[in-house]
């Protein structure tokens, strides 16, 4: 019983929530562009409003928190009352925030490796596309090379070698996810790159630089932005994954991985708050999927 | 006629969707056929030709639906009907017969097999006697080698022989009526002749009636007993052949006739140091060779033809004047100086003296590029144009190629028809202030209309612009509009050349013979003669 109404519940948030910033976003959408915000599934305006919330909050954590990061505020494994409203942590650091502060870790370097994932793999798997010949031979088997081994023991080995600090970590799964995004980027722009106006763009004397970002790249989108979508989630999960396995973000940051890892012990008492950070995952990885959903349905012209 | 008429179509109605809304395509048309006769049905593109020619089969295509009006087949009501009956007569007593010949046949089985598909069926013949059967159609279509033709597959046989084959699979089941929807456009004009007189030859034979949807009124004054006009989905005029031909009633029809009329004043015979001289080139891909020893000169303010039939080499001669293919021997001379082989070699200055127009305007223009900077980039690029000047310099070229420079600067190019586009590609080459363009078959995409309107732009710009043109083409009348000098080519070496006037009027090779007579011409007896001149029977 509490099962259904949770779940009714949840679908009339759905609604709710989907029609709300449907409505908003048409209303303050320029005018060429109101028809696709009109056009747009309950889904995907739901997406975009998760992911809006993800990033006000990620933003303005130190504000909306209401206690320090790695604050210890009272004792450990608090219930869920006032002003712990989801309680604490094995060390008594109070629930909430770290869940508002793990949002701004998490999103924010799932964000900025995806972002570097797909700046070096689209620009060198377009330019090898354009290049072609050896050097597109040689850059390929190298990347494929690299792709044959399994991404989360490469990963981890990499982070062996040189060691766990943020940064190293961004590097390492961006280096590991441009391989990805080389190949898709190299394929789709393969199709391009025989084009005639590429020809006559080449005839002209433009250079390397602006083929690939005037010419090309603005025809590669639409499957790169569904892809971007896609890994940022497999992103997300890998840092998640990471952490709960003690090679990802250090703390006291907080962390939804880690966060899960640290709180285990709760579950075997039969409470959920450790599956709380991972619920935060889920959300967002089904929300960033909504968007991309759609995109990709306007993009392959599938407009029924 | 005293006999009831075949196919009896009433204020046919059928509308399209775009979006949510429903338009129409064929606003209320008329057409009776009787048996035996074979309509030709003309029209630029859009103008609801091969629609009409579906809704004759009962069939209307996806995103669109009849609407109104009867269509009596043979006293079979084929709107009230069901889908199930509709089915059992099209391919046994109603067939149709696709542009592309290639692209309708499935590559994976033989051509015998899908021959024998539609007779096994429909139950009209056993497999064996379908095959008897198919080789004696082959034969009586010319297809060569009709005892073994049929076992080969689609890709192993040249286009207008597939195109035969096609024709010979709508006749399998002996059906009363086919459909031919421009069977022959995209052949050249030497196998166009063949289909031709294949396809009348068997229509005639079997007495089959045939609507015949072209917009090449040369072709459809050849096969057709009567002619249909339509212009946006209704009709303009319907006569006889001959009566249409020579009495033309409505203006529109009139304006169809006339653009086979254009043709400018040949230049004066020019002399000095030519824009391009090609000298002695040999080129290829891999150890073919396409070229061997090709030379031929282009003048200022003149244009010169290159012409023959597909896979002559007039497109790898382009590119090789480009620079994207160099050539093995020989070289290309720009105004008086050699340039580098490849393109890659060459300075920003000989680039920019050659600019080139594509065949297909859909895949020439990059299609997130918005006209201001499609246009405006050669502009920046060569001569250093930037803000104000760029601005105006776009609308300037803008208004040279007839578009309202304030209603198309910032428009994307599927936002513009198909004529449009072909004109943002000249105004493209001409925003570099080229000495020479190179055209290959920009006209061919295009129906005939909007081809007039292209060829006079290109010659009002050169008269203006002092342009040189090498115009690459397999249609004869465009090069008997536009061009002064012609360059016949096959099998990558050029035949003949010479001015326009004396290679048409006293060719001196077989080839230049044959290419020239085989273009279509409005007297409808014109392809009896040929045949009978080249001593095949019609």
């Amino acid at each position: 019983m509490t099962l259904l109404l949770s779940l009714g519940i949840a679908l009339a948030l759905f609604f709710a929530l989907g029609l709300i910033a449907r409505t908003l976003m048409h209303a303050i959408a320029p005018a060429h562009q109101k028809p696709m915000f009109r056009d747009m599934p309950l889904t995907a305006s739901f997406g975009i409003a998760i992911i809006a919330a993800y990033v006000i909050v990620a933003t303005l954590a130190p504000f909306i928190a209401p206690f320090g990061e790695g604050e210890v505020v009272g004792d450990q494994y608090l219930p869920w009352a006032a002003p712990h409203f989801l309680g604490t942590d094995k060390l008594g650091r109070d629930m909430l925030t770290r869940l508002i502060y793990g949002a701004r870790n998490t999103v924010g370097i799932a964000f900025a490796t995806t972002a570097l994932a797909f700046l070096v793999g689209s620009i060198l798997g377009i330019w090898a596309a354009l290049i072609g010949g050896k050097l597109d031979q040689w850059m390929s088997r190298f990347v494929d090379a690299l792709m044959a081994i399994p991404a989360l023991i490469f990963s981890l080995l990499l982070l062996t070698i040189f060691g766990t600090s943020v940064l190293t970590l961004i590097l390492v799964i961006a280096a590991v996810d441009a391989t990805r995004v080389y190949r898709l980027a190299r394929s789709v722009a393969q199709g391009i790159v025989v084009m005639d106006y590429i020809e006559a763009a080449r005839l002209r004397g433009e250079g390397t630089w602006r083929l690939i970002r005037r010419e090309i790249l603005p025809n590669a989108m639409a499957p790169l932005v569904a892809e971007f979508g896609l890994r940022f989630c497999f992103v997300f999960l890998a840092i998640s994954a990471l952490s709960f396995l003690g090679l990802g973000i250090k703390p006291p940051t907080a962390d939804w991985g880690s966060m899960v890892r640290e709180n285990a012990t709760l579950i075997t008492f039969g409470d959920i708050t450790p599956l709380l950070p991972a619920g935060a995952i889920a959300l967002l990885t089904v929300a960033v999927n909504f968007v991309v959903d759609w995109q990709l349905h306007r993009a392959s012209g599938l407009k029924e | 006629m005293e006999k009831h008429p075949l196919l009896i179509i009433k204020d046919l109605r059928i509308e399209g969707r775009s979006g949510d809304q429903w338009h129409p395509i064929v606003k209320g048309v008329d057409l009776t056929l009787n048996r035996g006769e074979v309509l030709g049905l003309i029209g630029e593109s859009g103008a609801g030709k091969s629609t009409l020619g579906l809704a004759a089969m009962g069939f209307a295509r996806d995103g669109c639906r009849i609407s109104g009006g009867s269509i009596d087949f043979d006293g079979i009501d084929l709107r009230a009907t069901a889908e199930t009956e509709r089915r059992a007569l099209r391919g046994k007593r109603i067939a149709y017969v696709a542009q592309s010949a290639a692209a309708s046949f499935n590559p994976a089985h033989k051509l015998i097999d899908q021959y024998c598909e539609a007779p096994v069926v429909h139950g009209v013949m056993p497999r064996d006697k379908a095959e008897v059967d198919a080789v004696d159609i082959y034969r009586r279509m010319r297809l060569p080698n009709p005892d073994d033709i049929g076992f080969r597959y689609p890709h192993q046989v040249s286009g207008g022989q597939l195109q035969r084959a096609m024709t010979a699979m709508a006749m399998s089941c002996r059906p009363d009526l086919i459909i031919f929807d421009e069977p022959t456009t995209a052949l050249d004009v030497t196998t166009q002749i063949e289909v031709l007189a294949a396809i009348r030859a068997v229509v005639r034979q079997f007495g089959t009636a045939a609507i015949y949807i072209t917009h090449d009124l040369a072709v459809v004054a050849q096969m057709a007993d009567r002619i249909k006009v339509l212009l946006r989905g209704a009709e303009i005029e319907e006569s006889d052949t001959r009566n249409m031909l020579a009495t033309p009633r409505e203006d529109y029809t009139r304006s169809l006739w006339a653009v086979r009329s254009f043709a400018r004043a040949e230049q004066p015979q020019a002399t000095g140091t030519p824009v391009l001289s090609v000298r002695n080139v040999t080129a290829g891909y891999g150890a073919v060779d396409v070229l061997t020893d090709v030379s031929f000169d282009i003048h200022a303010r003149r244009t010169v033809a290159v012409v023959g039939e597909s896979g002559s080499g007039k497109s790898t001669a382009a590119r090789v004047i480009t620079g994207l293919l160099p050539p093995r021997k020989g070289e290309v001379i720009m105004s008086g100086k050699a340039l580098p082989p490849s393109f890659k070699a060459r300075s920003r200055d000989d680039l920019r003296q050659c600019q080139m127009i594509y065949q297909m305007a859909d895949t020439a223009l990059n299609p997130k590029l918005r006209l201001r900077e499609l246009i405006g980039r050669p502009a920046e690029m060569y001569l250093g144009l930037t803000g104000r000047a760029l601005d105006t310099r776009v609308r300037d070229l803008l208004s040279l190629i007839e578009l309202e420079p304030a209603t198309y600067i910032d428009r994307l190019p599927s936002e513009l028809s198909g004529g449009q586009k072909q004109r943002i590609g000249i105004a493209r080459a001409l925003a570099a202030e080229p000495k020479l363009i190179i055209c290959d078959e920009v006209t061919s995409a295009l129906d005939q209309i909007v081809q007039e309107g292209i060829l006079k732009l290109l010659d009002r710009l050169q008269s203006e612009l002092s342009l040189a043109y090498m115009f690459i083409t397999h249609d004869l009348a465009t090069v008997k509009s536009i061009a002064d000098e012609v360059v016949v080519m096959q099998h990558g070496a050029v035949v003949e050349r010479g001015s326009k006037s004396t290679l048409f009027a006293a060719p001196q090779e077989d080839y230049t013979r044959l290419l020239l007579s085989s273009v279509p011409e409005m007297d409808p007896e014109w392809l009896d003669n040929l045949l009978a001149a080249r001593g095949e029977h019609a």
